[in-house]
């Protein structure tokens, strides 16, 4: 697109203003995370390195991070499951009640976390009388990641003809045979993105959490939570944000790197399906 | 002969896909099984139960749950005007956050979907998302400590002779646009890159302002993306009450839900229909409009 | 042509018979697994583990360390910044104990969430002191529910340099006129609880509204004091119920003027930060007196390490660590001897630890019940407080 020089002006800097926007809260968390001091004032009275230490050697942080991993893999493993189910029929049949599966699929993440929480620890609690525990928060956190895988893949179905899944079932291969060696690998790179978006906001999901995990075990958010409130430990909780941030550059990058393999960028391939598909579009 | 062979020796995978095979809806069935199954009866029913417990009542010292059906909660809810100031507050602000979001957003989804080089464009994608690693918690903490008397926003437009907005509900607006701006930026980026850049060329040779190719052109492609942005922005500031409690006094919808859902379940139910209500007609303008081709 | 049944047909209508289902196993719901309230008779060997609810600054390592190597039962804690997010917590029963104060107790009890304490099984029991004893805030009955921790009084403090003259009644947040001059400098408790602050403001400033204890009100009364603090929600700078979140609040001068805990007051001078609280010469309170709470550690009916409980309740009574807990917090202990035990020896007079004329003037927190104590049973309850509590926030 050409753009004047006045506009691209205007545009970088306003990219560049959103950036900031974006970084400069992050920046003072790193700096809190130096800070020599319990109490947050600004600006930070003397700067340490310890906290670094001390976050990576206190145990309960090391165990809720661990415990976060866990539910995050489990309840992202279970997404990945129903989600790819849930597309699959959506993308390749026709049944009644077809277009409610999409509306479906998304509430969990539509509504407010607190009406989930809320629901789903009365329903815990209260009508199945199941106790809380890490289960209970798996349960809750695939619930609403479904949706991402669903949407990762249905979206990348849509665009595989179907000729090939023919092809393969005219050669006398049977469902399963079709979908493992035809269907999957052209979904791989959907599934990889919508794996790594669920295992993110899983990750980081707190209001939900809150209402539906046992006593005994809490999640990084929650041990974040319980340690905000004890001012000696202020610090420590924002070293363990940096590094949080610093290991997840890694996945993020990944990430990415699999929405483009699967040709969501139109711009970089200009391919002819995708303009063709463009044009129908209104 | 080898075909006979094949046919006597069928596994057990074969005869399963065999019952499958011609029978496209019991394939879609049994494919649905599943995800419906967890999603109705484990969501949905969940759902279900809360909307029942809203006509319940609450004895006041033991707080134990009288089932039956009342109407009290409602009548408090309608009746009380700070139940009505409250959802007002709470939606007014949603629908601030979205806005400002989605103006926030757009010009750095543009530049990354169509101005930025490829690397540009990796760094740029990286950089956006890693903010949603880092803990709301931790965040929405640094905004308190950014916004206080004594800290940078003030320290900053002092020399102005401007004071930066302290807590209140101003404060809430920023942090929550803040918060949900990646949420914003993504979908716009997809949506944009979707857009084939033939198609702006064409728009241009056509003899077209940039402007009006962004109006007539661009705008109408993106729009059902903005839409997919939205109603995460839209919705998660609609139960958000984390933020409000730590950077102001106002109380939002899901501040009352949360002090009442132990003390009071039918009230803190009855109110959390407000939402619920709210985003499932959102939802449904949403998908009319397409924006759940773009989440 | 094959006939086969519309599976996916069938599938909607199971799946709405078990949404169906669902809504019926609602409406019948579960039982409250109420034990009747049985005492332990013996205590046992440890659990190894031990699940606590608390305030902050109760619960620290300096003390909690040793009882883990003395038990071996590890101690996790959670802090919660008010009675709500107590009960709310304790109702869960994932939790082994509580150090309730007075507005949690009595629902507490009457929830069954919690059990009775048998004190025999806890020695250091017989030399708290006899005033904390046999209370109403923790003794139903008869029956005793828990052991006493200690007690404070809710404190008014200000920045020096902001606030001047020093202030010497709680009217310099409470009374409209006086409290516009910290407009936005204000910090109130964020908790239903806190209109008993108003009443107490009202016995003394609004006599004829017959104001005699600040939890039990009748409309007219309760009215007084839900008007009085719609007018201070104006100059509020901030509602707090995290400790450390009003730490911060002062400390950067978001707020001036306020009521707090000992714990907030003593980090904050711990820092260097200049604030005060009112003086001795005041008898360390505003002219009407404050409310403040005494504290019970109570024991779960659910709790699954009873026996580390009772440990845990005889620990932190017993002389030393009661002295230690006392002195971190800043609040006059429940055990006699540990007066004897504390660094500075005047410890427990400036605490008012023997001083009953002191707690005459401190209105420990109650739960609010319709029953009035003179027999007249229209008091305001919890709700209508919780509910009043909403409505002054707006």
């Amino acid at each position: 697109m050409r753009l004047s020089r006045r506009a691209a002006l205007l545009l970088r800097l306003a990219v560049a203003v959103g950036l900031a926007f974006i970084y400069v809260p992050l920046i003072v968390i790193a700096i809190y995370a130096f800070n020599a001091s319990n109490i947050l004032k600004w600006p930070p009275p003397g700067l340490t390195l310890d906290w670094f230490p001390k976050a990576i050697e206190n145990e309960f942080a090391r165990e809720a991070f661990l415990t976060s991993l866990k539910a995050g893999l489990a309840a992202t493993a279970i997404a990945l499951l129903l989600g790819t189910l849930a597309s699959l029929a959506v993308a390749r049949h026709r049944f009644f009640g077809r277009e409610t599966i999409s509306f479906l699929v998304i509430l969990p993440i539509a509504l407010p976390g607190i009406v989930t929480g809320v629901a789903l620890n009365n329903t815990f609690t209260q009508v199945l009388g199941v106790e809380l525990s890490l289960f209970t928060v798996i349960v809750g956190h695939a619930t609403f990641c479904i949706v991402v895988v669903y949407n990762n893949v249905v979206a990348r179905l849509r665009r595989v003809s179907t000729s090939f899944e023919e092809a393969s079932a005219d050669l006398g291969a049977h469902a399963w045979q079709t979908f493992r060696f035809v269907t999957l690998p052209g979904m791989r790179s959907a599934l990889g993105a919508g794996a790594l978006l669920a295992f993110a906001l899983s990750f980081d999901e707190i209001i939900v959490t809150t209402f539906t995990l046992g006593a005994g075990e809490e999640t990084l958010p929650i041990w974040i939570f319980r340690n905000l409130f004890r001012p000696n430990q202020l610090p420590i909780v924002n070293a363990v944000a940096v590094i949080v941030v610093l290991i997840s550059i890694v996945p993020v990058y990944l990430a990415h790197r699999l929405t483009r393999e699967e040709g969501g960028a139109a711009g970089a391939r200009g391919g002819k399906a995708v303009e063709a598909e463009a044009t129908a579009v209104p | 002969m080898a075909s006979e062979a094949v046919v006597e020796r069928r596994s057990a995978g074969h005869r399963l896909a065999d019952l499958f095979h011609g029978r496209p809806r019991l394939q879609a069935g049994a494919l649905l099984a599943g995800p419906v199954g967890w999603l109705v009866i484990g969501y949905l029913g969940s759902l279900a139960v809360l909307l029942i417990a809203a006509f319940w009542t609450v004895s006041p010292l033991s707080g134990e749950l009288t089932r039956g059906l009342s109407l009290e909660n409602f009548e408090t809810l309608v009746n009380e005007p700070v139940y009505r100031d409250i959802i007002w507050r709470t939606i007014r602000i949603a629908a601030l956050v979205t806005v400002t979001d989605a103006i926030l957003a757009f010009p750095i989804a543009f530049y990354m979907a169509k101005v930025a080089s490829r690397r540009g464009k990796a760094i740029l994608v990286v950089a956006v998302l890693l903010p949603l690693w880092s803990s709301y918690l931790v965040k929405v903490y640094a905004w308190r400590t950014l916004l206080s008397a004594g800290g940078i926003v003030n320290w900053a437009l002092e020399p102005l002779g401007l004071h930066g907005p302290g807590f209140g509900i101003t404060a809430v607006w920023l942090v929550m646009s803040y918060l949900w701006l990646p949420y914003m930026i993504l979908p716009i980026y997809a949506g944009l890159e979707r857009i084939p850049d033939s198609l702006i060329s064409a728009s241009e040779d056509l003899g077209a302002s940039p402007l009006t190719t962004f109006r007539r052109v661009i705008l109408p492609l993106v729009f059902p993306a903005v839409v997919a942005g939205s109603i995460f922005t839209f919705s998660l500031t609609l139960g958000d009450f984390i933020t409000p409690r730590l950077v102001s006094n106002s109380q939002f919808i899901g501040t009352v839900v949360f002090n009442n859902f132990v003390t009071n379940l039918p009230l803190a139910s009855a109110l959390a229909l407000v939402p619920i209500i709210v985003m499932i007609a959102y939802l449904l303008v949403a998908r009319r409009l397409g924006a759940f081709e773009h989440i | 042509m094959r006939t086969h049944a519309h599976p996916v047909s069938t599938a909607w209508l199971v799946v709405a018979g078990l949404l169906a289902f669902m809504l019926l196993l609602a409406g019948c719901g579960s039982s409250d697994n109420n034990t009747t309230g049985k005492e332990l008779t013996k205590v046992g060997k440890g659990e190894g583990a031990l699940s606590l609810i608390s305030w902050a600054g109760y619960v620290e390592a300096e003390w909690t360390k040793p009882f883990e190597q003395k038990t071996g039962c590890k101690v996790s804690d959670k802090i919660a910044g008010t009675s709500d997010e107590m009960v709310q917590l304790m109702r869960t029963g994932q939790y082994d104990g509580v150090s309730a104060s007075g507005n949690a107790s009595a629902r507490l009890v009457d929830g069954g969430d919690v059990d009775p304490v048998n004190v025999s099984l806890v020695p250091n029991y017989k030399t708290i002191f006899s005033e904390l004893k046999d209370q109403p805030y923790n003794t139903f009955d008869g029956v005793h529910y828990g052991i006493p921790h200690g007690r404070g009084a809710n404190l008014l403090m200000w920045n020096t340099d902001d606030v001047k003259p020093a202030p010497t009644s709680w009217d310099v947040i409470l009374d409209p006129k006086k409290a516009a001059k910290y407009k936005g400098k204000i910090s109130a408790y964020d908790d239903p609880i806190y209109i008993a602050d108003a009443a107490v403001y009202l016995k003394a400033h609004q006599p004829d509204l017959g104001i005699e204890n600040p939890y039990e009100l009748n409309e007219e009364q309760f009215n007084a004091a839900v008007e009085l603090l719609k007018e201070q929600r104006a100059n509020v700078g901030e509602y707090w119920s995290e400790a450390a979140k009003q730490i911060a609040a002062f400390a950067n001068g978001d707020v001036q003027v306020g009521t707090t805990w000992q714990y907030q007051y003593f980090e904050l001078t711990g820092a260097g930060e200049p604030v005060a609280a009112s003086p001795a010469s005041q008898g360390f309170l505003p002219s009407e007196g404050a409310t403040g709470w005494s504290d019970t550690w109570m024991i779960s009916s659910q709790a699954k390490h009873p026996n580390c409980m009772y440990m845990w309740m005889d620990w932190i009574v017993s002389p030393k660590v009661n002295a230690e807990v006392a002195q971190f917090f800043g609040e006059a202990p429940a055990q006699s001897l540990a007066c004897e035990q504390t660094e500075e020896k005047s410890f427990c007079a400036k605490y008012h630890a023997e001083n009953p004329a002191f707690w005459k003037r401190v209105y420990f927190w109650e739960t609010p019940v319709s029953e009035c104590g003179n027999g007249s049973s229209d008091c305001m309850n919890y709700n209508d407080w919780l509910n009043a509590w909403t409505a002054i926030k707006g």
